[in-house]
């Protein structure tokens, strides 16, 4: 597939979206609600269930299914009140001492007057910030769409692992192309030039696993055993690790 | 050609100096009235006419809110790549470094406030619009380190259009370790001030500047998330003439001051002071 395919791909509606994801593998989840500040985001999913027979937190960003889910979910685009309640079940993973997966899924942060005098940025910021000392371990995977900042709050993870059709990038395509060439008509070409597929960001040593094919029961089984290697660092290592993923970044 | 460049006048007349300068004027984009370079540079470039805040640039912010001959710089040859390969990026970047006589998008280094030292960090508008890639956030990450292994508070003047799209996703993920770099600065108990200039948006305003232990900002800058135009065009309405002001963004709860440029020294000696940090001798 071209790189724009791949973008192309990763927006269809009749792909699966987070919460297929966590019917799979959590088959007992436990939906929680709320930032405990300003309300509850219907962009994004969280909450408890067990993954095998250990207790995890998960959050996804939901993008929703049919016209109607589509727009009770917002498409996916979470207002800072959505980030701001992942970070809350972040924390409160820490407490418990049980690990977090991230399911991203999300063309952006949305943009709107409310999202911006909400602080959009500070909700986003705070998620990278208070995530790189979280002391639990994180692994979150790009789903389908991994867009911008947006994304990026729910990706200050241990482990990165995209699948092999989903793409994560600084821009959109689109976006990118209108900015630079003042036309849509050339966003193959910014998509191409971004390097966001799977592929590329792998070679980069961006993220750290391409997962080929749907089959939920091998994800289980490959996040089972991540979370072990995981859990069996010292807190110290770990956040270190962490630190040192980051900070070598374009260096 | 090369005759033709002798001849070219440097892009930035605000920073042209000598005998010269002192006869230049500029015009002021707000109120369009020309008005000498030497009077606007008394005047810490607000327009004295209307008033008007004027892009200065990092050199120059720091020289403004620091000590005379205390600035000693960090990292000053560190340089960006096209590691992308993408197309047309080391014109922009040639383009950048003409145009704002830098190497690259922020400057960083060490000095003293009213005698109390500081490491001190300026975006500048004139590289890229402060976009931030690689070295922007490998330069920022390491004034942080530095200051955290020598428990020095860190100055940040932001001033940045977002993260740089030529290097894709590696200038995203500066995002995250530069924030990485902040929460470290901070869990060692330091502090961290930001000084909000116009326009501070995208990845800078969703990472590093909104992560200040007290954040400051300059009159009438522009503090947000994502473009005025993208929402106008996304929700398809006008948007408020405040929208995305410093002075809004402080009644919605993001800022704790606006400080006019003539006060941000003085300001920051008195934060550096209430904060008990150690004061050099003269």
């Amino acid at each position: 597939m071209e790189d724009y395919e791949i973008v192309l791909n990763a927006r269809k509606e009749d792909r699966k979206v987070a919460s297929d994801y966590i019917a799979a593998l959590f088959p007992d989840f436990l939906e929680f609600h709320g930032d405990r500040l300003f309300g509850d985001d219907k962009a994004i999913i969280a909450g408890l269930g067990s993954l095998g027979d250990m207790p995890v937190t998960v959050i996804g960003v939901e993008k929703g299914k049919g016209t109607e889910g589509r727009v009770y979910r917002n498409f996916g685009s979470a207002h800072p009140e959505g980030y701001r309640k992942a970070l809350r079940l972040m924390k409160q993973a820490e407490k418990f001492k049980r690990p977090v997966l991230c399911l991203v899924d999300t063309a952006g942060a949305f943009c709107g007057i409310d999202a911006e005098e909400r602080g959009q940025g500070r909700a986003i910021a705070e998620c990278l910030y208070e995530m790189s000392t979280l002391r639990t371990p994180v692994i979150s995977i790009v789903i389908g769409e991994g867009g911008s900042g947006g994304a990026l709050a729910l990706s200050h993870s241990d482990r990165i692992w995209m699948l092999e059709d989903a793409y994560f990038s600084v821009v959109s395509p689109e976006n990118c192309a209108n900015i630079l060439w003042k036309t849509i008509d050339r966003a193959a070409d910014a998509a191409k030039s971004l390097g966001l597929t799977a592929k590329k960001l792998y070679e980069l040593g961006l993220i750290d696993r391409i997962l080929s094919g749907k089959n939920m029961s091998k994800l289980k089984e490959s996040l089972v055993s991540e979370y072990e290697v995981l859990l069996a660092q010292s807190e110290s290592d770990l956040l270190e690790a962490r630190y040192r993923r980051f900070r070598k970044v374009g260096y | 050609m090369e005759l033709k460049k002798f001849f070219l006048k440097p892009n930035n007349e605000l920073e042209s100096t000598g005998v010269r300068a002192r006869s230049r004027r500029i015009t002021c984009k707000k109120c369009q009235n020309i008005v000498p370079v030497s009077k606007i540079r008394k005047n810490n470039f607000i327009c004295p006419e209307c008033g008007a805040y004027m892009t200065v640039r990092a050199r120059r912010r720091i020289l403004m809110l620091t000590d005379k001959r205390s600035f000693f710089e960090l990292d000053r040859d560190l340089q960006s790549m096209n590691v992308l390969g993408f197309p047309g990026y080391e014109e922009k970047l040639s383009q950048a470094m003409e145009k704002s006589r830098e190497k690259e998008g922020v400057i960083c280094g060490t000095a003293t406030i009213g005698g109390y030292k500081t490491c001190i960090f300026a975006m500048d508008a004139n590289f890229m619009m402060g976009s931030m890639g690689a070295v922007v956030g490998e330069k920022i990450a390491r004034l942080f380190e530095y200051a955290t292994g020598r428990n020095l508070p860190v100055i940040g003047v932001t001033v940045s259009g977002g993260a740089r799209m030529q290097e894709g996703m590696i200038s995203l993920m500066q995002m995250s370790k530069v924030s990485a770099a902040v929460k470290r600065h901070s869990d060692r108990g330091n502090l961290y001030i930001v000084l909000l200039t116009n326009p501070t948006t995208g990845g800078v305003d969703a990472s590093f500047a909104m992560l200040g232990d007290v954040t400051l900002a300059e009159p009438g800058a522009r503090v947000g998330f994502a473009g005025p135009r993208v929402i106008e065009k996304t929700l398809k309405t006008k948007l408020p003439e405040d929208f995305q002001r410093a002075e809004r963004v402080l009644e919605c709860g993001f800022i704790d001051a606006i400080v006019p440029r003539p006060e941000q020294k003085k300001y920051l000696e008195k934060l550096l002071r209430l904060h008990g940090v150690h004061k050099m001798r003269s």
